[in-house]
């Protein structure tokens, strides 16, 4: 068991936004949130990486307790993906050895550099290296802030609608990137998404989302058109197309 | 050909490095000749042979004097204010995540005239008839000093503390400081209106900013502050570059980012209200430093923080040299040839788009 959430709870001032979530997210696991606009998945994973602070809860990362430490411990085991990332004037190479912050004490080690190298590698963007990040198309730039995330080194990767701005390219591109590396490295993710498609295509689970707490949560098996209905307030059929499951609303 | 592309990334990255410490190193390297040129400059005629002898103690007594009294306080003085302004600016551009960011945007210069002003007109501070060639005497500069180190810190800590109880953003930190700037300013305005015109001329004459201003004494404390302020800067240059990316990116960095924000707002406010108490208001090199160097190195602040602090040292030294050598024995205002000189080259930057690639 690599990620354990029990009980957790948050609210904004005396406003609920989360209410008694409760998984668990296994090794080698690509883990999808879903759910409609305000249903609270963002909160919930900055929640996991205590950006916000959990009123109540557990969250573990193999059976750490996450809200009981320091940010900066936080960062040496989660890695995270904002939703909006900002391309300030950093080369790729930088921007990736940025990564390695929570790990460096005073300066960059050659380990640091092997590892950004290694990443850069895995995620096809060594040509880009010395690009500046305003330089960089949109696939481009959503792949570096991934990488930046892999060089923490994260047991768990948090990931925000990672797809959002992409073309259908690079949509299954960088999420074919997470599902190999998430795979590769034995890690899990945690993926807020709201293309149901993509999400029956790449996620191992899903947490279906709904006024603040838990509508369904499992693999497969949970997506089913009553469920997805339920949640989204639209009819739908799920489909096969050769082999790949696929939400069509009616 | 893969393996060949892969081999020189390190290669080409190491190449990317260097340059900019090369950039680095050439700027510390201008500045030490430059300031070799200005203690040759003025009225007592030397050499350079003779400074250099000087400096190792083995001149005449006149121009030992002048050396070691007037002129490399001065130099150093020039050296240490730019490096602190510069600085200061380039975390404050950074913390506040607006490139407009500088003491004077933030109130502190104003906020340090204000004090100058009470000092000068209210506390009697200015000498009201005097006899020397210049027409103003500041008689008592510690109260003037102090005075203005009050008002630049009162500021701040308006400022801070708004931002520590009401969780303000750093938009919102900046509007506060532009709006402190005005208060002070009109403030200001209003003691010199009931002022007599002496005492008012003395309020100008401060707030144009001199170096000269600078003994020993005065340039010890400056450097101690701004030497301490650098090297927590330097000890912060990845979260400052966590910052740039975001601020939720820079927490799942690890980043203590409220804490970084005070801290960094705190010192180079305080660097800030020390280096201005003393020689005066000296605009433009908070803001022209830390950009030219963001044009010739990028934002990195591992080779930004110590590239502003060495490009803010030169600028105001070369500032300092212009001004009492261009129309000599009349030494100009500094901060009007800071600007004079750092806006046009500015400009030309800014249109050239150097540091594009």
């Amino acid at each position: 068991m690599n990620l354990t959430v029990d009980g957790l709870s948050f609210s904004y001032r005396s406003r609920a936004v989360l209410k008694k979530i409760r998984f668990a997210v296994e090794r080698g696991e690509l883990f999808a949130v879903l759910g409609n606009n305000g249903a609270g998945k963002t909160t919930l994973l900055k929640c996991l990486n205590k950006i916000l602070k959990p009123q109540a809860g557990a969250i573990l990362v193999e059976k750490t307790d996450i809200l009981a430490l320091s940010r900066l411990e936080v960062a040496k085991r989660i890695g995270y993906v904002a939703q909006r990332s900002e391309s300030a004037r950093f080369t790729v190479f930088d921007a990736v050895l940025l990564g390695r912050k929570p790990h460096i004490k005073w300066d960059a080690t050659a380990r640091d550099h092997e590892i950004v190298r290694r990443i850069l590698r895995i995620l096809n963007l060594e040509k880009l290296s010395l690009c500046y990040l305003d330089e960089l198309s949109g696939g481009e730039l959503q792949k570096v802030v991934v990488a930046r995330a892999l060089a923490q080194e994260p047991r768990i990767l948090l990931l925000d609608e990672p797809t959002s701005n992409l073309d259908l390219k690079n949509q299954l591109e960088v999420l074919q990137t997470v599902k190999n590396v998430v795979r590769e490295q034995n890690i899990a993710a945690v993926v807020v998404m709201h293309d149901l498609n993509l999400a029956l295509r790449f996620a191992d689970k899903f947490l279906l989302l709904k006024n603040r707490t838990i509508f369904a949560c499992g693999g497969l098996e949970i997506m089913t058109p009553e469920n997805i209905a339920g949640v989204y307030g639209v009819p739908v059929t799920v489909e096969k197309l050769g082999n790949i499951p696929v939400v069509v609303p009616l | 050909m893969r393996p060949a592309a892969m081999e020189n990334i390190p290669e080409s990255y190491l190449q990317y490095t260097q340059r900019k410490i090369f950039i680095i190193c050439l700027l510390i390297l201008l500045t030490v000749l430059l300031g070799i040129y200005a203690i040759n400059a003025g009225s007592a005629q030397t050499s350079p042979a003779q400074v250099l002898l000087t400096l190792l103690g083995q001149e005449k007594e006149r121009l030992s004097i002048i050396i070691w009294n007037i002129r490399l306080p001065r130099i150093l003085a020039a050296i240490t204010a730019g490096v602190g302004l510069s600085v200061a600016g380039c975390v404050m551009q950074n913390i506040l995540r607006n490139p407009l960011a500088s003491p004077f945007t933030l109130g502190i210069s104003q906020g340090a005239a204000f004090g100058a002003a009470v000092a000068i007109i209210a506390l009697g501070a200015g000498s009201t008839g005097s006899t020397s060639a210049d027409a103003v005497i500041i008689n008592n500069p510690y109260l003037v000093s102090g005075a203005a180190f009050l008002g630049a810190m009162a500021t701040t800590l308006v400022v801070l503390s708004l931002a520590r109880l009401k969780g303000v953003t750093p938009e919102a930190m900046v509007l506060a400081g532009v709006a402190l700037g005005s208060l002070f300013s009109a403030a200001t305005v209003i003691l010199q209106y009931f002022a007599e015109d002496v005492q008012v001329a003395a309020v100008v004459f401060w707030t144009f900013g001199d170096i000269g201003r600078a003994s020993w004494r005065e340039l010890t404390v400056m450097a101690a502050v701004t030497g301490a302020a650098l090297l927590y800067f330097l000890a912060n240059r990845w979260n400052y570059n966590a910052l740039d990316s975001g601020e939720e990116t820079a927490k799942g960095l690890g980043v203590e980012v409220e804490k970084v924000r005070l801290t960094g707002m705190l010192l180079a406010s305080l660097v800030t209200a020390v280096v201005v108490s003393f020689l005066g208001i000296i605009g433009f090199i908070g803001l022209v430093g830390p950009h030219l160097m963001r044009r010739l190195l990028g934002g990195d602040h591992r080779f930004l923080i110590p590239g502003a602090s060495v490009m803010g040292g030169l600028l105001l030294l070369a500032s300092d040299t212009l001004a009492r050598t261009v129309i000599a024995p009349v030494v100009l205002p500094v901060g009007a040839v800071t600007a004079f000189m750092g806006a046009p080259l500015f400009l030309y930057l800014l249109s050239r788009g150097v540091g594009k690639r």
